[in-house]
């Protein structure tokens, strides 16, 4: 009866240890209904695979040990056979028409993008992303960038790596559990992919289109994923983080972000001191500008200019301004006056004049950013 | 000369005749090969010039996955790291796989069909030399300022245009120019095999290798043109203001997409049909019995190229198509393993109750069946779009291209060097040091891909340079796999030379079981194959 016992444990030991070994070797089940489905559908078609699979190599690996010339065996002469050559085509036939059912199921499921309880507008910038939870009144909407914080340190190996090395963003989308969330899924620039695992959907951003997607979260939680489409050289460094919240919390939280807004707002209108521009600035910098401009300034020439000493931070201080809030066309400076507010310009403007030994000696406030390009700077 | 040639004994007789008859040899030095209109000498070039390519892309696969082995960036910048991948894949498609067929094509269509040499034999050389420049422009941009290509083998829209490079306009115009080529090697097999067959080979008693190589170069023609009307409209939107792919002017960039893909897919076949081909000689000769469905072979890879102009959309599943779209491109999709199931069972149909033997082509062949029907089943799985779009630009997606494209495309080339080396060199390579060759390729190849499924299926995007900790495992199995491929094609190179000094005189059938017209030729074949038509008869060809 022990042994008995024993032998349980020991299995059931090894049971776990597959387990556990299984979701890395295996495709994630997920947590949504869509999820499971998907799963579900892999798991059949892998199945068919495997023994269709053993069928057609156990013929094969048996006629090659049985018909060898070196086991004595002669060499039949037959060939062609119409009724062999139907039955071939038509079982697979079959079988595929089986396998078409469940999936075009699943697939006209997850084109159910009617019926949501909100929508939130994913926008894939290099190589970060943007949500904007969109609502009729536009004082109830709000937005932010959602971007790697994983030190460089840890990345050059030169500090130990987190438990979720490369998979940790400054600001997570925040979406309730257990009601129905739609995304609209865009992109500024290049192509980029928005993938979360676990909810089984995933969309390229494509920019020009507006791509829809849609889940329902059951369980609250935080699940990650990452850009799937080629966007340039940090492709690798721009992670998707949802948090997945308890309705109510949400709900607390999104009236939190609303007011948060609408104080911003105003702070655009403010008066800064120029360190407080010089401390702002360098925070701007370090999440727009550095992954291209570097962290000393020093660009990666040509195709990420230096800002030392250059034309643009020691000429002209408005071609400066025009210059981030227009970008270049045709290379790989965005337009940043989609993405940043008159504060953020103005200190970013301040911080690339007055870093790196720079020093234009002049003072940017957010005001100047408005009067210059009045009408065309970002609300929020 | 007009008795059947099907003896070794009459075909040394005739290759006596052939120089009694006037014939020239090649010329001397260089001029050679620079001048040369003969289809061996270009068959040649071809073949040195893609497994010098093979190396190139091999070398630039090695250093993606050093990199790769461990989390963290150890060696490479991001931006050189997208370098290195995008010029390995378009080195390994544009410079390895399709030129070695090129290669193969040249040497074997006049022998397989009685013909003295290809029918356009000045296009020939000029195909050929295309590609040392093609190949040379767009490897010398990567010591451009800015770099060379970094935007995927696909080269999307916008990533290729507005935020490429400024070396893209040399990429362009090296994809010109391979295209031109690839036209131009197509037409002239398609000319060869259809003008200059031996009397009495009607179509239907073509050798596998031809009808495969006919419908590639069919499928060749009619999608490189698309592929240059891509980089045309790229190019157009580089410098001359066109928005073709571009949002901003009213362009599309998924329009890209679907235009690359209708060349893209045909492409996925014109590198795999000639492999198809290359294994149905094989299997036959080393089991020492014929192939067992000759016609729905020729159907099987007739429906093949027709499907594959009708799949194109299934490499873009995420793109955010109408749900009709997504359900067409599904089914289409799911259908080709229909056509692609009779080619694996008439090949162990044609094992089955052979008398097999296994020589170092046999092992490659047989390894091809079993790889690359492994490669079809994750395609099968790849269809299915709800579970496509988990699978979609991750590392699944690279195990199951590798899959089809190494140990299948790449394995066919090199069963085919093994069993026609005796007929090019009039040697033997040696048997012992092809083996090793086979079993090191093939555990290489299988401890580098296999593992990819796994860690695609727990979620590694595709073309990154670093990841996340929980892929460290499989990402090193992978790293050591790779470069045990990668130096077990250096001793392909030294099986080769090795067999080239020093293997044993080869008679002209070399295998027993192997038939065409080809082996009816002396080892090595005469500098013009066919003088004279040869007889066709059912024993060299299909009855």
């Amino acid at each position: 009866m022990k042994q008995v016992g024993t032998f349980a444990s020991v299995l059931g030991a090894l049971l776990l240890v597959s387990r556990s070994y299984a979701d890395e070797l295996n495709m994630r089940v997920g947590v949504t209904d869509i999820s499971r489905q998907v799963y579900d559908l892999h798991m059949v078609i892998f199945w068919i695979c495997v023994v269709i699979g053993a069928i057609v190599f156990g013929v094969m690996f048996w006629s090659i040990v049985n018909h060898r010339r070196s086991a004595g065996h002669e060499a039949a002469q037959f060939h062609e056979s119409t009724r062999l050559e139907i039955a071939w085509t038509v079982v697979p036939t079959l079988i595929l028409i089986i396998m078409a059912i469940p999936a075009t199921q699943v697939l006209i499921a997850m084109y159910d993008t009617g019926g949501e309880d909100m929508n939130v507008e994913v926008r894939g910038y290099q190589w970060k992303w943007e949500y904007k939870y969109l609502d009729d009144n536009f004082n109830q909407t709000f937005s932010f960038f959602s971007a790697l914080t994983t030190p460089q340190d840890e990345i050059q190996n030169r500090a130990a790596k987190g438990e979720f090395y490369l998979l940790e963003v400054d600001n997570r989308l925040r979406i309730p559990a257990n009601r129905k969330v739609r995304f609209l899924v865009t992109s500024e620039d290049v192509i980029h992919a928005w993938w979360v695992p676990d909810f089984g959907i995933k969309r390229d951003a494509v920019p020009g289109m507006l791509n829809e997607l849609w889940t329902i979260v059951p369980e609250p939680g935080i699940y990650r994923g990452q850009c799937t489409e080629l966007c340039g050289k940090d492709h690798g460094f721009m992670p998707i983080v949802v948090e997945v919240m308890e309705e109510e919390a949400f709900d607390a939280w999104y009236d939190e972000q609303v007011k948060l807004a609408a104080i911003r707002r105003e702070a655009i209108s403010q008066v800064l001191t120029t360190d407080e521009l010089m401390h702002e600035g360098e925070q701007v910098y370090s999440r727009f500008c550095m992954s291209c401009h570097q962290v000393n300034g020093q660009g990666i020439p040509p195709a990420f200019p230096s800002l030392v000493d250059t034309a643009v931070t020691t000429g002209a201080r408005d071609d400066h301004i025009r210059l981030i809030l227009d970008g270049v066309a045709g290379s790989a400076m965005q337009a940043f006056g989609k993405q940043l507010d008159a504060r953020q310009v103005a200190a970013v403007v301040q911080y690339e004049r007055h870093a790196w030994g720079n020093n234009a000696g002049d003072v940017t406030q957010p005001a100047d950013v408005v009067n210059l390009m009045a009408g065309q700077y970002r609300d929020l | 000369m007009s008795e059947v040639i099907h003896t070794d004994h009459h075909a040394a007789d005739y290759s006596v005749d052939q120089h009694a008859g006037g014939q020239h040899g090649p010329e001397k030095g260089l001029a050679r090969w620079l001048f040369t209109t003969n289809h061996k000498d270009i068959g040649t070039m071809y073949l040195w010039f893609s497994f010098l390519m093979f190396l190139i892309g091999g070398v630039m696969a090695l250093i993606v996955r050093s990199e790769l082995f461990q989390p963290g960036l150890q060696f490479l910048k991001p931006e050189f790291f997208n370098q290195m991948t995008t010029n390995h894949g378009l080195i390994m498609v544009f410079g390895a796989i399709m030129p070695a067929f090129v290669g193969l094509a040249n040497w074997l269509v006049p022998m397989q069909v009685g013909a003295p040499d290809m029918a356009l034999p000045r296009m020939n050389n000029l195909s050929f030399w295309i590609l040392p420049f093609a190949f040379g422009i767009m490897i010398w941009t990567l010591f451009s300022d800015g770099g060379g290509p970094n935007f995927g083998w696909t080269f999307y829209a916008p990533l290729s245009t507005t935020y490429a490079p400024d070396s893209v306009t040399y990429f362009i115009f090296a994809v010109h120019m391979m295209g031109a080529s690839s036209i131009m090697g197509s037409i002239n097999i398609i000319a060869t095999i259809l003008n200059m067959r031996a009397p009495g080979m009607t179509l239907m008693k073509m050798p596998m290798f031809i009808w495969t190589w006919l419908i590639t170069a069919y499928l060749l023609l009619a999608v490189m043109p698309v592929l240059a009307g891509a980089v045309t409209m790229m190019l157009f939107d580089i410098h001359f203001d066109t928005s073709f792919f571009n949002a901003a002017g009213g362009g599309d960039p998924v329009m890209f997409q679907h235009i690359f893909w209708f060349f893209g897919h045909p492409e996925v076949y014109i590198m795999i049909l000639p492999a198809f081909g290359i294994v149905s000689h094989i299997i036959p000769a080393f089991a020492r019995k014929q192939l067992f469905g000759y016609d729905s072979m020729v159907y099987a890879v007739a429906s093949i190229a027709f499907l594959s102009f009708i799949v194109w959309a299934h490499h873009m599943f995420t793109v955010g198509m109408p749900l009709a779209g997504q359900l067409f491109f599904m089914y289409s999709t799911m259908l080709i393993a229909v056509p692609t199931g009779v080619k694996v069972f008439n090949w162990i149909s044609t094992m089955w109750k052979g008398s097999m033997t296994f020589e170092t082509p046999m092992l490659f062949a047989i390894a091809f069946v079993v790889l690359f029907t492994m490669g079809g089943f994750s395609g099968l799985m790849l269809a299915i779009t709800p579970a496509d779009y988990q699978y979609h630009d991750t590392y699944f997606v690279v195990a199951h291209f590798h899959y089809v494209l190494v140990p299948g495309a790449l394995f066919s080339i090199i069963a085919g060097v093994y069993f026609w080396f005796p007929k090019w060199t009039g040697k033997m390579y040696s048997e012992s040091l092809g083996k090793i060759h086979f079993w090191l390729s093939f555990i290489g190849v299988n401890v580098t891909f296999f593992p990819q499924h796994f860690s695609g299926l727990a979620g590694m995007p595709r073309r990154v340079p670093d990841y996340a900790l929980q892929f460290a495992d499989f990402n090193m199995v992978s790293s050591i796999g790779a470069f045990i491929f990668g130096f077990s094609q250096l001793f392909f190179l030294f099986v080769i030379l090795h067999g080239i000094k020093s293997g044993k005189p080869a008679v002209a059938r070399p295998w027993e079981g192997a038939r065409g017209l080809e082996w009816t030729l002396p080892s090595p074949a005469p500098y013009h194959s066919f003088t004279h038509p040869p007889v066709v008869t059912d024993a060299e060809v299909h009855g």
